[in-house]
């Protein structure tokens, strides 16, 4: 469905176009008349989670999973491998030494220390401190005859295990390898007895904690400039998501406010491109049809302007000789003077209708203008009264002078005499019209013009259709002497001033009309 | 009674407009194109033409501007509410008056008239000639001479000229200039007084764009001088 390029189309462009003008919605705060209160809070909570910091979240995520499973694994298997190493060549140096020394039993504390100093200057891969134990002996070739660091749990492994068993033991921040090696007898090729004499070589592992605590920090900082490199490819991505997102969203507010030919470039074959390329294809959808009925709009609009033309040219004809019709009428057989004027009457309607559709759809077809020429209004409204005689006491008036406003004095005279003929019609004399200026705390001063009548006032019901063409608020009714299409003139030709003109009852009854039109201050012209 | 010359294409409204002028009493001749009613001035002699704007041929503008090339017989365009730029035009081309169709004829009759009586009334009362700069204006004779050159001028704006002229330095709003020179009772359209006031100028100013004589009052209306 996607059209080619057509004429004058709007393509937004990524970064440029409405991004800097529109700046406030990026930020969270409301651009439209909407919601007020909590509703900009609410936004930028949205927006805090929006899509990017998610995406980027997810991205940190996976980067620190990773990395920190990897580091874990590393460190691990290292410090494994650094820590067998440092046991087993003391473990098996110790078994050695001990089993090359010569042991004679039963053992006797005397002695045993200076033996016991020269396995422990032998210690591999460090000098280690050795303990004997031999019933209730006990030797050392430190300062304490008894060590503080073997627990009992090596006591008892060393008198299951001849062969001996070590412990890693942490005392006071300090680690210690502890080593059991219990001495045995050989009672033949396979079988061994334990001697009950049991050596314990104790052996500070400082250097081997400070191997393992820098191949902690060597994974840290691996891991945490891994972290911070992820977070690179993640704000790329989130871009390459919100840029297509942002054209979307500025291509839907361009749409929104009338451009109807609003179109998105679309890059690439993703699932973002085919939104790009809904969103165009909808968008064209769109325009076609706002399209074919405005078209259908305009030719209804021009049919009402050809018929009233056309029946213009007739109703000239007749119009000017209905003054014939009506001096003759007198002179002719009853029946056949009654009908003439009839004729003569009608006519004289169907051409007041006529005048008014003509002037609707000059409205409707944006064609009428506005001649404005700074006036008095007070005295504008009299002489619309004198010109239509309605000068006898069934209209009363409040007109201050020394209004002056820029008006389109016949429009005027059409709004005035249509309010005032509709009051005496369908209101009541005496019809009252007031005139006011009146200052406006925004904007600039405004006059008001009031047409109030003495009838029973206009029904609820009716009140909201009041201004709309050619509604008879008795659906009854017999045709009234206008066209119908007085009230709705009236409102066009305010609306043309930039003003206003409102329908209602008088606590007391009566229909009030109320004309607001903005008094500006004096233009060019003249 | 004076004597008509109705320019109009639609039978309807040529015989309508026709028969009721007659009825009052007016000598009426009609032509159906604009060229025949050219043909027709020279052997009617009206006091007064009638002009349809949209006419087959050569339109009611053309015939307006052929008119005001040999006299100054006045104009009235017939015209509908809506074609406002013919009205302008119209106007522009030296047209004194224009009435919207339809119109009943005593509405017709009454702009006729209006626009009659204007060169009949405006002599009385005054006899010498009125210099101003190098514009003399004489009111018994209706003549308006520049530097010794006779100005010829349309009735509208003969009228116009003498009556500003008539209170030098006075400055009349475009509704007053419409109530008292065209007669127009109704609010009517105040371009009718901007494109004769143009005409004028063209004719009695130096300069059109920089007017010694009728001077514009921004949101006021014109004025006659200061010199």
């Amino acid at each position: 469905m996607t059209s080619g390029p057509g004429p004058a189309r709007r393509l937004l462009r990524g970064l440029s176009g409405a991004g800097g003008r529109r700046r406030g919605t990026d930020d969270g705060t409301p651009d439209d008349g909407g919601a007020p209160g909590d509703a900009p809070a609410g936004r930028a909570r949205a927006r805090a989670f929006g899509l990017r910091t998610r995406l980027v979240f997810a991205f940190l995520l996976v980067a620190a999973v990773s990395a920190g499973t990897t580091s874990a694994l590393t460190y691990r298997e290292a410090r494994n491998a650094l820590l067998k190493t440092a046991q087993d060549t003391a473990v098996s140096s110790f078994r050695d030494q001990v089993q090359q020394t010569g042991w004679t039993l039963p053992v006797r504390g005397e002695g045993l220390e200076e033996v016991l100093r020269d396995i422990a200057r032998k210690g591999k891969p460090r000098p280690w401190v050795v303990f004997a134990e031999y019933g209730s002996v006990r030797a050392s070739s430190g300062e304490n005859p008894v060590s503080t660091v073997i627990t009992p749990e090596l006591r008892r492994a060393a008198r299951a295990h001849p062969s001996g068993s070590f412990e890693r033991v942490v005392k006071d921040g300090v680690p210690y390898l502890t080593i059991a090696m219990p001495t045995v007898l050989r009672t033949g090729p396979e079988g061994v007895l334990p001697s009950g004499l049991v050596l314990y070589a104790v052996m500070r592992m400082t250097d081997e904690q400070v191997n393992v605590d820098a191949l902690l920090v060597a994974a840290r900082d691996g891991a945490l400039p891994g972290l911070v490199i992820a977070l690179i490819p993640g704000l790329i991505a989130a871009r390459s998501v919100l840029r297509p997102v942002r054209e979307l969203r500025q291509a839907a507010q361009s749409m929104g406010s009338g451009r109807l030919d609003t179109r998105i470039t679309v890059r690439g074959s993703d699932e973002l491109a085919d939104l790009a390329r809904t969103f165009n294809d909808s968008a064209g959808k769109l325009e076609r049809s706002v399209r074919e009925l405005r078209e259908a709009e305009a030719r209804a609009r021009r049919f009402a302007s050809d018929v009233s033309h056309e029946l213009r040219t007739p109703l000239t004809g007749m119009l000017a000789v209905t003054e014939v019709l009506d001096e003759d009428a007198g002179r002719l057989d009853p029946d056949t003077a009654r009908a003439v004027r009839l004729v003569s009457t009608e006519t004289g309607k169907l051409a007041v209708l006529v005048e008014d559709l003509m002037e609707i759809s000059r409205f409707d077809a944006r064609a009428a203008e506005l001649n404005t020429d700074e006036v008095d209004v007070a005295e504008t409204i009299r002489k619309t009264l004198q010109n239509r005689h309605w000068t006898d006491g069934r209209v009363r008036t409040e007109l201050p002078s020394g209004i002056r406003a820029r008006l389109d004095p016949r429009r005027f005279d059409i709004v005035i005499a249509n309010l005032v003929g509709n009051a005496l019609r369908h209101g009541g004399a005496p019809v009252t019209v007031s005139l006011r200026g009146e200052a406006r705390s925004s904007g600039p001063p405004v006059l008001i013009a009031q047409v109030t009548d003495s009838g029973p006032g206009i029904r609820p019901d009716v009140l909201p259709h009041i201004f709309d063409r050619f509604y008879k608020a008795d659906a009854a009714r017999t045709r009234s002497a206008g066209s119908g299409l007085g009230l709705a003139i009236t409102q066009e030709n305010v609306r043309l001033h930039g003003g206003t003109v409102r329908a209602g009852n008088l606590p007391g009854g009566g229909a009030v009309f109320t004309v607001e039109i903005p008094l500006r201050p004096e233009e060019a012209g003249g | 009674m004076p004597r008509v010359l109705l320019v109009e294409d639609d039978p309807s409204v040529r015989e309508g407009v026709e028969l009721g002028l007659r009825r009052r009493g007016h000598e009426v001749r009609v032509a159906a194109t604009g060229e025949a009613g050219l043909a027709a001035l020279a052997e009617f002699r009206p006091d007064l033409m009638l002009l349809d704007l949209m006419l087959p041929g050569m339109n009611g503008v053309q015939v307006c501007r052929r008119v005001r090339e040999r006299s100054q017989l006045p104009i009235i365009m017939l015209t509908a509410r809506g074609d406002d730029f013919d009205v302008v035009i119209g106007l522009e081309a030296g047209a004194d008056d224009y009435i919207v169709k339809p119109a009943r004829t005593e509405v017709i009759e009454a702009r006729i008239c209006a626009v009659l009586r204007r060169i009949d009334n405006t002599g009385q009362g005054r006899t010498a000639v009125e210099v101003y700069g190098e514009l003399a204006i004489d009111r018994a004779a209706l003549s308006v001479t520049k530097s010794g050159r006779h100005l010829a001028l349309a009735p509208s704006e003969l009228k116009l000229l003498l009556h500003l002229s008539a209170a030098p330095e006075q400055v009349f709003s475009r509704q007053q200039l419409l109530e008292h020179v065209w007669e127009h009772s109704f609010h009517a359209d105040a371009r009718l007084v901007d494109a004769c006031v143009a005409r004028l100028r063209g004719k009695i100013e130096d300069e059109a764009g920089s007017p010694r004589y009728i001077q514009t009052l921004r949101g006021f209306g014109y004025r006659f001088g200061p010199l």
